[in-house]
């Protein structure tokens, strides 16, 4: 048994939903008891979609368990297709289903429903919803793509986007900034899949040259079995950030036998604001910023990476919860300096960021709460997210204009620069001071919860007057400078610290 | 499965049509979604649901926004290595309780919630929290209950944790006397506020209210006890108050002016209180709930209303509607009729009111739409696909989230009802009738 307050991931299930969801004429019967039905909120809340998902529950009672749950299943399974006539009816269980072994695809196939029936074996007590939703899109290519021919002559420019998906994060803004972007260049975009795609459209998917996989932890194992099948190469890179998209167009353009841009060109053609707007003197005080990002591992690395290498950030702490990308992580990571944090314990994410003393956190809405205790800015960058962040405004995070939408988003939770100076030089203003966060931000902050005593007791001596001078330091960095100090006075055997002590250690670490 | 079951009820009452009872898709919450407010209710106890990751995925979907980052519920996620063998389930259980109660060791009741992955493989909890209970007593105490989707619906969560406390209050030895009057069902703290006044104006003392704002709070009951039901989901809690030897005041629940008077009134009459003082204690409030209510009537007047099953409280969310707005009701969909228990609300609807308790929800939907009632209301997971259809919905799960009981609230109650009606004028800037 695991401890669990928060969890980052629903059940494999949910994401066989998130799949059914985004599809076109499939249906998925899914056995499951009573109340699980919640899982409609996700989909007509916070998606707020506008129709009921395509699922049919069993809802099973205790009563129903001395008879046979079985012949419950198989008339959903009847009763579905009679009344919502799909192409295709996906089959399985949810975690409690499972322990009753009621074999949904061994029951489907003793069915006469007349549609092709996919059952879908997903062990709800090892895995969860990003592999829940890989299997199931995995399953349907597999099982309408599975006996499809390649055509002998096929456009060299054409191709398929594969992994958005219902309920995923900004991928209908995405969808729509990848396919015109890749339009742009010149390339013909046969499918999207799976969000508004039908299983016709799954088994045209050997039609194209090569396969785009815009989410890895959605269509990975997809384009993989395709590109066994088939022989059809894929470009897995992650269009988020200007070097990311630059890259990704690259390795399109070179696979669809177009010339490569000349270098620089992107730039100079200003398709991108980011680029500008962090050059820009203003953006000065971003320099060295410390970030701490926690998300799925797509959006960690593009993360990382935009921090870093686009807005002059240091990336003080980069983790995600998917064991799947955890040697992609820990090799990211790397290219940082830092150790990657693999976990879906949202405790164990509280204390890294606690550690980390960081100045921004971009993570996903557990980050919030966390970052909201602390009093640190924080801005969202990956699922799990709440309603707030299916924006009605078009707003991806991909491409070029994605690079526009992060580079507001992340900015605008850091106090502005005017406001960190005169922070700094009056430190006793009654309404401007280290209690009153950033003017524009929430204005009910609670306390500041100071950091813990990050070395053993003996080595935390202070002085008083240290003590105070360490309260002057602006409250962003007051943790870093604190840590730092005592690091400082451990290793060179000072005991107590003075503000003489403060001021070496700030020159022996001179952020 | 989508056959109508034929009516097996033994005495439906006169006034109503036969109830349709139908086994399908049903589309509600189950059980462990009353923790949400509980936990907020109940400020020393923490909830441990004892389930799979889709009981932590519903509490935290359910909850939204409003889980904190310390919330006082968690989830004990049943994994592989739990499955394979039951003997070391209670050893992990007793390790994450540990972990837990290290954490926050200013939590006095730790409250093992039952899910239905632990009750299909049927870990035993009660025998757990005996156990936890005889290693952590008497810092913290341990009790368990059932919240599983097999077993409860939404509320019937609630029932099921009153239920138990009160078992478990009964075996501690009496703190003082036993209570005279017992109000079992949550309320919000203004309303239990505003009720405790109008009690000690009644000159009634030794009132509880279950559950209380503390867990460990004492509950004595004996023969004398009176007990009164303030919410009608709460089967089991009566049963184990009756098995005390508590008797029950039979009451309408306290919705809109004339159920808090009905129900005030049962209760004043129950101990010896004469008419005329209790008029002259109700008479203010009472005349202020009217007046509130009368804002909102003229948008409910004459309406047509379809009520969805989701937490029992819809016969007299119902009888409120119909009483006391003016409103014409479709059909009355229930989880579950308590018969007894809300006997009196079904008796003051007219003949013919459709009811039904279970649910095909595809079916259903059918009814819904054939009827084309003005107002639905309904759970979130059909809110939003009814509003596409051009159709007005109040979103049923606020009924438990929103104080709406008593007469001071008996205008916000119209007003949940109103506010998707008046919305839908705003927006299209005419009223419904005016637009076909």
């Amino acid at each position: 048994m695991k401890l669990s307050m928060w969890t980052y991931e629903g059940p494999p299930h949910v994401g066989a939903m998130r799949i059914a969801a985004s599809m076109k004429g499939v249906h998925y019967v899914l056995h499951a008891p009573q109340g699980d039905t919640y899982a409609d909120l996700l989909f007509t809340m916070i998606e707020r979609r506008a129709s009921r998902p395509p699922v049919t529950y069993t809802t099973f009672q205790a009563r129903d368990l001395s008879g046979s749950t079985a012949d419950i299943f198989k008339a959903a399974c009847r009763d579905a297709v009679a009344r919502f006539e799909p192409e295709a009816l996906l089959v399985g269980a949810s975690c409690t289903a499972e322990l009753l072994q009621d074999d949904p695809g061994g029951l489907a196939r003793t069915l006469d429903v007349n549609v092709p029936v996919v059952p879908l074996e997903l062990p709800s007590y090892q895995k969860k919803e990003n592999w829940g939703a890989s299997e199931t899109f995995y399953r349907l290519v597999r099982a309408f793509a599975g006996s499809a021919t390649r055509p002998a002559e096929i456009p060299a420019n054409s191709c398929n986007i594969l992994g958005p998906t219902s309920l995923g994060f900004r991928c209908r803004d995405d969808v729509t900034e990848i396919v015109r972007l890749l339009t742009e260049e010149g390339l013909d975009v046969r499918v999207v899949a799976p969000l508004g795609a039908s299983p016709a459209d799954l088994a045209r998917l050997p039609d194209a040259a090569f396969n785009i996989v815009l989410y890895p932890e959605l269509a990975d194992v997809t384009a993989r079995w395709l590109k066994k099948t088939y022989g059809m190469p894929y470009v897995s890179t992650v269009p988020i950030g200007i070097g990311a998209t630059q890259d990704f167009l690259a390795e399109v353009r070179a696979l669809a036998g177009l010339a490569p841009r000349e270098a620089g060109q992107d730039q100079a053609s200003g398709r991108d604001r980011l680029t500008w707007y962090a050059r820009s003197v203003d953006s000065n005080y971003l320099t060295n910023k410390r970030v701490f990002i926690f998300g799925d591992a797509t959006h960690a690395i593009a993360a990382a990476r935009i921090a870093s290498e686009e807005l002059g950030f240091r990336v003080c702490g980069l983790g995600t919860y998917m064991r799947e990308f955890a040697r992609e992580i820990r090799e990211a990571a790397q290219a940082y300096g830092i150790e990657a944090l693999v976990s879906d314990d949202h405790l164990d994410v509280e204390a890294a960021i606690i550690a980390a003393r960081p100045e921004l956190v971009l993570g996903t809405q557990m980050e919030r709460h966390i970052a909201k205790r602390l009093r640190v800015p924080c801005a969202v960058i990956s699922a799990p997210v709440h309603v707030q962040d299916f924006p009605a405004r078009y707003s991806p995070q991909m491409g070029f204009e994605g690079a526009n939408v992060i580079f507001d988003s992340w900015v605008h939770p850091l106090m502005m620069g005017l406001e960190e100076h005169l922070l700094q030089m009056f430190r006793d203003d009654f309404e401007f001071n280290d209690g009153a966060a950033a003017s524009h931000l929430y204005p009910h902050a609670a306390e500041i919860i100071e950091d813990a005593p990050a070395l053993a007791a003996e080595t935390l001596v202070w002085t008083s007057d240290a003590e105070k001078e360490l309260k002057k330091v602006p409250f962003f960095v007051r943790g870093k400078a604190r840590r730092n100090t005592e690091l400082f006075a451990a290793s060179k055997g000072i005991r107590p610290i003075t503000v003489e002590t403060l001021y070496d250690a700030k020159a022996h670490f001179a952020r | 499965m989508n056959q109508p079951l034929p009516t097996s009820c033994a005495t439906p009452p006169a006034a109503t049509a036969a109830t349709i009872r139908q086994r399908g898709q049903h589309e509600v919450f189950c059980g462990l979604t009353s923790i949400i407010w509980l936990h907020r209710k109940v400020q020393d106890a923490f909830f441990l649901v004892v389930g799979s990751r889709t009981c932590a995925h519903l509490m935290q979907s359910a909850a939204g926004v409003m889980i904190f980052s310390e919330p006082r519920f968690a989830t004990a996620i049943m994994e592989e290595r739990d499955l394979a063998g039951m003997a070391d389930m209670h050893d992990e259980l007793d390790q994450v309780v540990a972990r837990l109660l290290e954490r926050r060791p200013d939590i006095r009741m730790l409250v093992l919630v039952g899910s239905c992955p632990s009750e299909v493989i049927k870990l035993d909890l009660n025998r757990a929290a005996g156990r936890l209970n005889a290693h952590y007593a008497p810092r913290h105490r341990v009790i368990a209950y059932s919240g599983s989707g097999i077993e409860t619906t939404f509320t019937q969560g609630e029932d099921n944790f009153l239920a138990a406390l009160v078992q478990d209050q009964a075996t501690r030895p009496a703190k003082s006397g036993a209570a005279r009057l017992v109000v079992a069902g949550c309320l919000a703290d203004v309303v239990e506020d505003q009720f405790s006044r109008l009690f000690s104006a009644f000159g009634l003392s030794d009132v509880v209210f279950l559950p209380g704002r503390h867990a460990t709070d004492g509950l004595t009951i004996d023969s004398n006890t009176r007990y009164v039901l303030a919410q009608p989901y709460l089967g089991a809690t009566a049963a184990a108050l009756e098995s005390r030897g508590a008797t029950r005041i039979d009451a309408i629940f306290p919705l809109g002016t004339e159920g808090t008077t009905a129900w005030l009134w049962a209760i004043a009459s129950a101990f010896g209180i004469d008419r005329a003082r209790f008029d002259g204690i109700v008479d203010q409030p009472r005349r202020r709930a009217e007046q509130a209510i009368s804002h909102y009537r003229p948008w409910i007047d004459g309406k047509r209303v379809f009520l969805f099953p989701d937490s029992q409280m819809e016969p007299s969310l119902a009888r409120y509607l119909h009483q006391e707005l003016g409103a014409e009701i479709v059909e009355i969909g229930s989880p579950y009729l308590h018969r007894e228990h809300v006997a009196g609300e079904l008796a003051l609807l007219p003949p013919g009111v459709a009811i039904s308790e279970g649910q095909d929800v595809d079916i259903q939907i059918d009814r819904c739409r054939q009827a084309n009632p003005d107002l639905i209301v309904c759970g979130l997971g059909l809110a939003n696909p009814f509003e596409a259809e051009g159709r007005i919905t109040k979103w049923s799960i606020e009924f438990a989230f929103t104080p709406i009981q008593g007469y001071e609230q008996a205008g916000d109650l119209a007003e949940l009802f109103a506010r998707p009606l008046m919305r839908n004028s705003i927006l299209t800037g005419r009223n419904r009738e005016a637009a076909q």
